[in-house]
């Protein structure tokens, strides 16, 4: 089989321009399938039984949760590639996630908290779904922290990439920990999102939500993922090829 | 100052040094060279005799914490009942923020003066020579703050039979701490005005440390068996101490680059 496709995804201009074909075919789905889900969910979907259409923000909570995590591990495997076989791409994909998937985390929040006042009649509950996503969102900003730090840019990525390492290793020990410490403080939640007999009509529209907020991120990394290649090429000459055309 | 330095060079020299003419320059490991376990415990005896020269920062740790179980009677009140209900919470955000404290030290003189970079280029294995030394900053601050918080824990009203279990907890929860704030510390050697930066970095990593030492400190206090919370804790600090030198060993390579 012929690896060459692969190797050159290590090379600067090819990732460059890879990105700029790519990103209109995860755009554009990435639109119909949020605008989809958004008229399923909010639209037709029935209102839940008990909730009664407050139901209706774990559209976007969910999601937003989701991808909060699946952006991080997707830095931290990023990072890891990067430093063990030093490819300055790899690098330059964990630092375009970091931002991300901090927005991610934060969307997460502030929809939790939202969706927590009718529910709970508080904005905020030390839920331990929520504290973990809070804790996320300081993995994410001393990610950031760290990497802002450093001025030299390559120890800036190869110290980071430790830190996403080290960062996705505890996240379940987080996770767990936080969740073992809520079971002792209160009463099992109010909120239970596992429901086993969601109805088809409310979960279609999650999934094309799921579905849509992943193309989204996708989209994302691209556009962001060119930025931090011009940035970090910028001393290189292909670059003033690409920009005189 | 003078530094003893003597030790730790021996434990080097063999590879620093052309050791039988007509040998490639100092590679030849005619001598046999000193074995990890050795390095480190020099290391580790070097680190300790330093700090015993400086005795005034020792004590700053045990101070702050002292100084942060001071305020909150004084924030909330002074009955002991309610003390005594918070006392997990007071010992141990007081053990988190004291070991924070003190973590700043580990790794910057030693980045200043060269010795790390000594370290890492001396041929030992850095894994353990980062071991080492985070096992000294464990003597000199986490056990500290470990025998210090049963008599923080006597002033919030704590009965004596919860002592021993609170000293325990204190002392392997500090082990996790010293060792997680390590890497924490490699990190952001080369950063100036890197304290609040470093906080941000070691804190949410120590957080599992702190819910369950709190909670055994808690279970302690009630005078039940405080077993599985301090089993965690241990679990805490074996996982601690196989992967966080790696990463700190790692991350101070990054740092000399």
């Amino acid at each position: 089989m012929n690896w060459s496709w692969f190797h050159r995804l290590a090379s600067p201009p090819h990732v460059y321009a890879l990105a700029a074909r790519l990103t209109p075919w995860f755009a554009w789905p990435a639109a119909v399938a949020i605008i989809a889900g958004l008229w399923g969910g909010l639209v037709l979907a029935p209102p839940d039984y008990q909730q009664g259409d407050g139901f209706r923000i774990i559209y976007v909570h969910a999601p937003s949760a989701w991808m909060s995590l699946m952006v991080y591990v997707t830095m931290a495997v990023s990072a890891a590639v990067g430093l063990v076989w030093r490819i300055k791409v790899a690098h330059a994909v964990a630092a375009s996630c970091a931002p991300i998937g901090a927005s991610f985390t934060f969307a997460a929040l502030v929809t939790g908290a939202l969706w927590g006042q009718p529910m709970w009649g508080t904005y905020w509950q030390w839920d331990p779904r929520l504290t973990s996503e809070l804790v996320l969102l300081f993995l994410y900003l001393g990610y950031m922290g760290l990497r802002a730090g450093i001025e030299d840019p390559q120890r800036a990525d190869r110290a980071s990439a430790v830190l996403a390492v080290v960062g996705v290793v505890n996240v379940p020990i987080i996770h767990y920990s936080v969740t073992w410490w809520n079971s002792l403080h209160q009463a099992p939640s109010v909120m239970r999102l596992a429901k086993p007999a969601m109805p088809l009509a409310m979960l279609l529209p999650l999934l094309l939500m799921l579905l849509g907020f992943t193309l989204f991120f996708v989209a994302l990394l691209l556009v962001r993922l060119r930025g931090e290649v011009l940035a970090r090429e910028r001393a290189a000459s292909w670059i003033r090829e690409v920009v005189s055309a | 100052m003078s530094r003893p330095e003597g030790t730790v060079a021996q434990a080097f020299r063999a590879v620093g040094e052309p050791t039988a003419p007509g040998t490639a320059a100092g590679f030849a490991v005619s001598m046999p060279r000193a074995g990890a376990l050795e390095a480190a415990r020099l290391a580790l005896l070097r680190d300790l005799q330093l700090a015993f020269r400086k005795r005034g920062q020792l004590v700053q740790p045990l101070a702050f914490f002292a100084m942060v179980t001071l305020l909150f009677p004084l924030a909330i009140s002074p009955e002991l009942a309610r003390l005594r209900e918070l006392a997990p919470g007071v010992l141990w955000v007081g053990a988190l923020l004291g070991s924070l404290l003190a973590l700043e030290f580990l790794f910057r003189d030693d980045a200043h003066d060269g010795t790390l970079e000594q370290y890492a280029l001396s041929g030992q294995s850095l894994t353990a020579l980062m071991f080492a030394k985070t096992f000294a900053h464990w003597l000199l601050t986490g056990l500290p703050l470990a025998l210090m918080a049963p008599i923080a824990a006597l002033s919030l009203g704590v009965a004596t039979a919860a002592l021993p279990g609170i000293l325990l907890s204190v002392a392997v929860g500090t082990v996790a701490l010293s060792l997680i704030g390590s890497i924490g510390a490699a990190l952001t050697l080369g950063i100036k005005r890197s304290g609040a930066l470093l906080s941000l970095l070691t804190l949410p990593l120590s957080l599992p440390v702190l819910i369950f030492g709190a909670r055994a400190t808690q279970l302690a206090i009630h005078g039940e068996s405080l077993l599985a919370p301090l089993e965690l804790l241990a679990a805490l600090a074996v996982l601690g101490i196989t992967l966080a030198p790696l990463a700190s060993a790692a991350a101070v390579r990054i740092s000399l680059e």
